[in-house]
C-alpha cells in the first residue's frame, strides 16, 4: 500500500481510522493526567467539582499545591542532583568512548563494543541489584578490614548515580559516536597543516563540531535519569528521587496533588526536548 | 608519536574499562557467587544450588517466572501488531510536516515518566474512573465496573509504555525502503498482501528485531506497571525479586531470581537474533 497506488476507498479509510484511533489513545492517558491537576477535589476522579488552580499554588489543608509540598520539592531537588550528576558523567565517559572506537583499532575492539552494548540489554532491576551487592561486599569488607565505614557505598544518591550512569553511558556514547562517525576528518588535518597540535586541533574543530550531540546525549541521559525507577528503587536510600516520592504517595491513594506534579514533569521534559530540537537543527 | 597514541589509546581505554568491569562485569559475578551461597548459621555460608532448588520446587516462584515470561512475549507481539500499521503509516503514506509531525506525536508520551503514563491508565481504569462513568452514562452498564487491578490492565499499561521503542526503530527501517520499490511489486502483479508479506516485511526485519528485544526487556524488567496496575494474583516476577532484597532481606534467593531473569532475559535475546541472523551490533548499535 503505497500514495501512488491506488486502493479501495473503504481501504483507506479505515486505514486512516485506525491511524487516529492509535494517536488519540496515545494522548488519553496524558490528557487526563493533566486535566485532573485542575480538579476542585480530593480524588483525581469524576465528579468535576469545578477548576481550581489550587493543585498548583494552595498553602493550607487539605489543599497544598505542588509549589508549597515539602516532601515534592525536595524530591525534584534530588532527582536534578542526581541528572545532572549521571548526565555529566555519561556525556564525558560517552565522548571518551566516541572516541576510542572511532579513532583507535586495537584487538579485542569489536568484543569490547558488544560488550559496552550490554547494559542496554539487561534488565534495570538486576543492574540495581548486582551494584547493591557488589557495593554492600566492599562496603563489608573494607569495615571488616579497616572499621572503615564508607557511607557511599551504602544505598543512596551515590550508588544511585552509578547504578544509573552504569546504563545510561552506552546511551549517550551511541549518540555521540553516531555524530562523530560523520566528520570529515580532512577539517582536523587541515588544521594541523595549519599549524594546530593534535589536541588543539580536537578542541578547536573535532568538539564545536560534536556540540550538538553532547548536547543532545546530555539532555537525553537527564531525561532517563530522571525518569529512571527500576535500578533506582534498588539502589535508593532515605534521599527519594521524584520517582520514588511520587510512587510511595500513589500506593497510599492519589491526590490531585499528583495530577499537578505530573503536570509539571509534562511541561519540563517538553521544554527540554524542544531545547534539544533546537540545538539539533543548528 | 606513536609512543603518543599508545598513551591516548590508554586514557580513552581507562573510563570504558573502569565502568564496564567495576560497573557491569564484577556486579554480576558478584551476584552470580552470592546466588550460590546457602546460610547455613550467624556469618556462615556454603557453596550450594540451594537458592536454585527453591526456585524450582516452590510452584509461586516458577509459575511467577513463567507467567511474566509468556506475558512478556504476548505484550511484544501487541505492541508490534499495533505499531506496524502505524509505522508504516508514518514512513510510507504521510508526507512532508504530517510525517514529521506524526512522528513526534509518537515521542511526545515518552518524554514523561512512565509513573505518570501508568497514573494516567489508573485515573481512566479504575472503579471510579472515565471509562466507567462513561460507560454507565452510555446506560451500558447499570453500576460502576473496575477495569484495573487484573491482567488485561497490566498488558494495557506494557503496550502503551513501550510502543515508542517498536515505532522508532520501525520507521526508521521503513523510511529506508525506495517506493520505487514497493511500486515494482505491484507492477510485477503483487497484491497488498504479497508485497507486504515479500517486500515490506523482510526489509523491516531488523527493525522489527530490535523494537522487539527492546520491548521485551522492557516489559520483562518492568516493575512499575505490575504493580500499579496489577491485581492480588497477577504477581511480575521482578516483584518477587524486589521482596526478596528489600522486604524480606534474603539476598542469596534474590540474587538467585535475578540471575534466573537475566538468564531468561539473555536467551531470548539471543535467541531471537540467531533466529533473524541479525547482530547486537547491527540492532542497537
Amino acid at each position: 500500500m503505497i500514495p501512488s497506488i491506488p486502493q479501495p476507498r473503504a481501504l483507506r479509510a479505515a486505514y486512516v481510522a485506525y491511524v487516529a484511533v492509535f494517536f488519540i489513545l496515545l494522548a488519553l492517558p496524558l490528557v487526563v493526567v493533566a486535566a485532573f491537576a485542575f480538579n476542585d477535589s480530593q480524588f483525581p476522579s469524576l465528579p468535576w467539582e469545578g477548576f481550581t488552580w489550587g493543585w498548583f499554588f494552595g498553602s493550607e489543608r487539605p489543599m497544598i499545591g505542588a509549589f508549597h509540598e515539602r516532601g515534592i520539592l525536595r524530591a525534584i531537588g534530588t532527582s536534578a542532583f542526581v541528572a545532572v550528576g549521571v548526565s555529566v558523567l555519561a556525556v564525558a565517559v560517552g565522548l571518551s568512548n566516541a572516541f576510542l572506537f572511532n579513532r583507535y583499532r586495537f584487538r579485542g575492539q569489536g568484543i569490547l563494543y558488544i560488550f559496552m552494548l550490554l547494559p542496554l540489554v539487561v534488565p534495570g532491576i538486576v543492574l540495581g541489584i548486582s551494584i547493591l551487592v557488589f557495593s554492600s561486599r566492599v562496603a563489608n569488607g573494607l569495615w571488616d578490614m579497616a572499621q572503615w565505614d564508607v557511607e557511599a557505598l551504602r544505598p543512596g544518591l551515590t550508588l544511585v548515580i552509578l547504578g544509573q550512569f552504569s546504563f545510561i553511558a552506552t546511551i549517550a556514547t551511541l549518540v555521540i559516536a553516531a555524530r562523530l562517525q560523520k566528520f570529515d576528518r580532512s577539517l582536523e588535518e587541515a588544521a594541523m597543516n595549519l599549524g594546530a597540535g593534535r589536541l588543539v586541533a580536537v578542541r578547536t574543530v573535532t568538539l564545536p563540531y560534536l556540540t550538538p550531540a553532547l548536547i543532545g546525549a546530555f539532555v537525553v541521559a537527564f531525561l532517563m535519569s530522571f525518569e529512571n525507577f527500576n535500578t533506582t528503587l534498588m539502589l535508593v536510600g532515605s534521599d527519594a528521587p521524584l520517582t520514588i516520592a511520587m510512587f510511595d504517595r500513589l500506593k497510599e491513594g492519589s491526590t490531585p496533588l499528583l495530577n499537578a506534579v505530573s503536570l509539571l514533569l509534562m511541561l519540563g521534559s517538553s521544554l527540554l526536548a524542544l531545547v534539544m530540537i533546537a540545538f539539533q537543527r543548528k | 608519536m606513536k609512543s603518543g597514541a599508545r598513551l591516548g589509546l590508554m586514557l580513552l581505554l581507562a573510563p570504558l574499562l573502569l565502568w564496564l568491569i567495576l560497573l557491569i562485569l564484577i556486579p554480576h559475578v558478584d551476584m552470580f557467587l552470592v546466588s550460590l551461597r546457602e546460610r547455613v548459621g550467624v556469618g556462615e555460608y556454603r557453596i550450594s544450588l540451594a537458592n536454585y532448588l527453591t526456585f524450582f520446587q516452590e510452584p509461586l516462584y516458577l509459575w511467577t517466572f513463567l507467567r511474566t515470561a509468556v506475558m512478556s512475549i504476548l505484550a511484544t507481539l501487541i505492541t508490534l501488531l499495533i505499531a506496524f500499521p502505524v509505522s508504516y503509516f508514518i514512513a510510507k503514506i504521510a508526507r512532508g510536516r504530517s510525517r514529521s509531525a506524526l512522528f513526534l506525536l509518537c515521542l511526545v508520551p515518552f518524554w514523561v515518566s512512565e509513573l505518570v503514563r501508568t497514573f494516567g491508565w489508573m485515573i481512566l481504569l479504575r472503579e471510579t474512573g472515565i471509562i466507567s462513568n462513561l460507560l454507565q452514562w452510555a446506560g451500558l452498564v447499570s453500576g460502576p465496573v473496575e477495569m484495573l487491578y487484573n491482567d488485561a490492565a497490566i498488558m494495557v499499561g506494557l503496550v502503551y509504555t513501550s510502543m515508542l521503542f517498536m515505532v522508532v526503530p520501525l520507521v526508521t527501517t521503513l523510511e529506508s525502503l525506495p517506493d520505487e520499490v514497493i511500486e515494482a511489486g505491484y507492477d510485477l502483479g503483487g497484491t497488498n498482501t504479497s508485497v507486504m508479506r515479500e517486500i515490506v516485511i523482510p526489509h523491516a526485519a531488523p527493525g522489527i528485531v530490535s523494537g522487539s528485544i527492546v520491548v521485551f526487556m522492557l516489559s520483562l524488567g518492568n516493575y512499575l506497571t505490575p504493580t500499579m496496575l496489577g491485581g492480588k494474583d497477577s504477581l511480575w516476577f521482578t516483584e518477587l525479586i524486589y521482596s526478596q532484597f528489600i522486604v524480606r532481606f534474603n539476598w542469596e534467593l534474590g540474587a538467585a531470581f535475578g540471575f534466573m531473569l537475566l538468564l531468561l532475559s539473555s536467551l531470548i535475546v539471543w535467541g531471537m537474533l540467531r533466529l533473524t541472523g541479525q547482530t547486537l551490533e547491527r540492532t542497537m548499535g
